[in-house]
């Protein structure tokens, strides 16, 4: 989608916006609980995981270093994953380094989200033909692809539900990505370290997993390379049957447990998602926006890295006889020019009232449209702002001035 | 155990982006860049029969899709739609022609709550193209006249000849419907009111706590005649105003046309003035 920007960033302040205790009750749901029948997978077995999944018709997308990141795409067996690489994250920067181990998934999350699949850049949503009764739908509807997503973190997860709400849980559902979602085996791995932009620990979505997956594992390097696994549905108990396994043993489980723990623990930044909607509504006026719009591009990099955003654009062609037409669906950005075209002009012309639309949109609207916050704590649009536009200071700043 | 892990839970079928092929009844040129069309399913399909306030997409082959209001309900299911050229597929829809195809998606959105306010008084303020939302109103309004009390039509546009509808006013006064008519501009023939949609308030006969409005207009005659209203006395509640903003999808999945927390096209277009009062005060909201 676009490289990792060169500008190095001072670390971020510690803590800031935020300093509402977390309940236990969330502390102990997000933070990896023991199930109640646990096996580990040697990492040896993944080939067979592989081949599982092959067996099936699933196309196999995870993680992959491809310049100097690591993107999802399609993988044709284990030595594909970021075997040995790490993720460095701060504002406005990214960095993959080499381990000191062999982990498979020793990293966090990349410019990728698994929106790509399920609500792909560009895609044509119909072709028609003129014919008697004026035109005809030419392309039938195809089977939706059958993609085994590997790699899934919590807070993808938690996108993955927010899309659903927003494509498929109201009036109308997107029928591309309503089937293409209920096709897809998701095998979760939680994360057992965070990046410095992370912050799902507060936003109640990681960094273990609880719900939504087929397949949960989380990487243990012990003695033995190994990961603790659990299965979420009935398709993923089939696909963990197959797989050579043994009863897990206590110290993996603790290490296991321990590795979420430490991700958590990790996360220096936090927010506190129940004030925010109130915060959003009573910050239209704010001068805040001004003093953003003053170091914000108007790129639209936050919102194409974002996993939850989904706003699109739609392209009407017709080839030279006139015969033939099209509808292409791109994804948009509510920073785009001509985003909010109205005969007359733009609604949203300045940077300050489009930055101003993400943000109140992201961390306030959203809950009153589709019962939760827009933010899964993800970190993306941290890092791949080109100049470093952290929300959760951001945040931080609209407090202070309302207060 | 036995869940898929999508939360992929309604029932809702269908190809909600899908245009189904309509069929032009009807084209008549209203002004120099406003025509009103006639249009009907072209075979088979049992369309909702949408309600005065809602829109259609409406394509047209090859070029695009605009949301379009009703401006009519013919008979069986055909609809009328009054279009102001402004743009390619707007321009494109007005050369459109009996017989012509085009691509018709909805109805959408919130239509006017014109069955709640039966009894009262009934205020209709337009603003230029904003009268074609509004006319099915009227129609209804005469169809059960003696369901409702005083009712004014205020009606503005910038010069005489881009009024629509002129030809229907007699009609509408025919049915103890009070008329009001200004332009921003005048030319010698005019011997109407000049100036904006709210000075027309003071010569409308209406008890402002017995009324209900519906408007539909520029956001800033919207504003300030709801406001004018509501300090007359009328209950916000009952000022209801149909909203633009640009969309692309209309069932809620471009993420165009918010407006706050609002989706124009499933929460609106049509909203009560408490709804949009200090959304509409926000500048470039
Ligand atoms: C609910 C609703 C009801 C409506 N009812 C009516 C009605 O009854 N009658 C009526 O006449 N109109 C109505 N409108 C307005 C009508 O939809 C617009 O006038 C129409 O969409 C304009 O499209 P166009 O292609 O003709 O014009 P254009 O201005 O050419 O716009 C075409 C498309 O291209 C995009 N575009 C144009 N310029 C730019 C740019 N510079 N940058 C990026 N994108 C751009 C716009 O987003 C637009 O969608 C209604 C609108 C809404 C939301
Ligand atoms: S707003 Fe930023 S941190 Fe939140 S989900 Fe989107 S990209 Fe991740
Ligand atoms: S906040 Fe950063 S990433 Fe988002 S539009 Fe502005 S400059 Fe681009």
């Amino acid at each position: 989608m676009h490289e990792a920007p060169e500008i190095h960033r001072p670390q971020p302040p510690t803590k800031p916006g935020c300093d509402r205790a977390k309940s236990s009750h969330q502390t102990q749901r997000r933070r990896g609980k023991i199930p109640d029948v646990t096996v580990v997978v040697a990492r040896d077995s993944f080939d067979t995981l592989f081949a599982a999944l092959a067996r099936r018709g699933y196309e196999c997308v995870g993680p992959t270093v491809r310049d100097g990141a690591i993107v999802y795409d399609r993988l044709r067996s284990p030595e594909d994953l970021p075997r040995g690489w790490t993720d460095e994250q701060a504002p406005g920067h990214y960095r993959l380094h080499r381990r000191n181990d062999e982990a498979l998934f020793g990293y966090v999350v990349g410019p990728h989200s698994w929106k790509k699949f399920v609500f792909p850049p560009e895609r044509r949503l119909w072709q028609l033909r003129r014919g008697d009764q004026g035109f005809e739908r030419v392309d039938e509807p195809s089977a939706p692809p059958r993609y085994a997503f590997l790699g899934v973190r919590a807070c993808e997860l938690a996108a993955l539900g927010i899309q659903d709400r927003v494509f498929a849980g109201g009036e109308y559902a997107e029928p591309h990505y309503r089937d293409t979602r209920a096709a897809a085996l998701v095998i979760a791995v939680e994360c057992t370290e965070s990046a410095a932009t992370c912050f799902c620990d507060s936003m109640n979505t990681g960094p273990g997993v609880d719900a939504g997956f087929d397949l949960a594992l989380t990487e243990v390097l012990g003695d033995e390379h190994v990961f603790v696994a659990r299965a979420g549905s009935d398709r993923g108990a089939e696909i963990l049957a197959e797989l050579p396994t043994r009863a897990a043993t206590a110290a993996e489980l603790d290490a296991a447990r321990a590795g979420v723990e430490n991700a958590a623990d990790q996360q220096q930044r936090r927010i506190d998602p129940e004030a925010l909607p109130e915060l959003m509504a009573a910050s239209y006026e704010s001068p805040r926006w001004e003093q953003i719009a003053e170091r914000c591009l108007s790129c639209a990099n936050c919102t194409l890295a974002c996993p939850t955003c989904f706003c699109s654009d739609v392209e009407d062609v017709s080839d030279l006889t006139g015969e033939h037409a099209e509808r292409w669906r791109r994804w948009d950005s509510c920073f785009n020019p001509g985003f909010s075209y109205l005969y007359g002009g733009e609604v949203r012309k300045t940077t300050a009232s489009r930055y101003r639309q993400w943000l109140t949109h992201k961390l306030g609207s959203w809950v009153a449209q589709f019962g939760s916050s827009g933010c899964v704590g993800c970190g993306r649009c941290i890092t791949w702002c080109p100049v470093g536009i952290d929300l959760i200071e951001e945040v931080a700043q609209l407090r202070g001035a309302q207060s | 155990m036995a869940s898929a892990t999508s939360n992929v839970g309604n029932d809702a079928s269908g190809e909600p982006l899908l245009p189904e092929p309509w069929t032009v009844l009807r084209a008549a040129r209203e002004t120099p860049d406003v025509v009103t069309l006639e249009i009907a399913p072209s075979a088979g399909s049992e369309p909702r029969r949408p309600r005065p306030g809602q829109f259609l997409m409406l394509y047209v082959f090859g070029i695009g899709e605009v949301p379009i209001s009703v401006a009519g309900l013919g008979d069986r299911d055909a609809v009328v739609h009054t279009i102001r050229d402004v743009g390619a597929v707007t321009h494109a829809l007005c050369q459109l022609g009996p017989g012509d195809t085009l691509g018709v998606r909805g109805p959408f959105g919130t239509a006017w709550p014109l069955e709640h306010e039966r009894g009262r008084d009934i205020v209709i303020g337009a603003g230029g193209i904003g009268m074609a939302p509004l006319r099915p109103v009227v129609t209804a309004i005469m169809a059960d006249r003696a369901s409702f009390d005083d009712v004014v039509v205020m009606y503005g546009a910038r010069e005489p000849r881009e009024l629509l509808y002129t030809d229907e006013f007699a009609s509408w006064r025919a049915a103890d419907i009070q008329v009001e008519v200004t332009v921003d501009h005048a030319d010698h023939a005019w011997d109407g009111h000049i100036g904006v949609v709210t000075t027309l308030i003071r010569y409308a006969d209406f008890q402002p706590n017995e009324a209900a409005a519906f408007l539909c207009g520029p956001e800033i005659m919207m504003r300030f005649t709801a406001q004018e209203l509501v300090q007359r006395g009328v209950d916000p509640r009952r000022v209801h105003l149909s909203m633009e903003r640009n969309m692309k999808c209309a069932v809620g999945f471009c993420g165009h046309c918010q407006l706050g927390p609002e989706f124009v096209c499933l929460d609106g277009p049509v909203f009560p003035w408490p709804r949009m009062e200090r959304l509409m005060a926000v500048h470039e909201l």
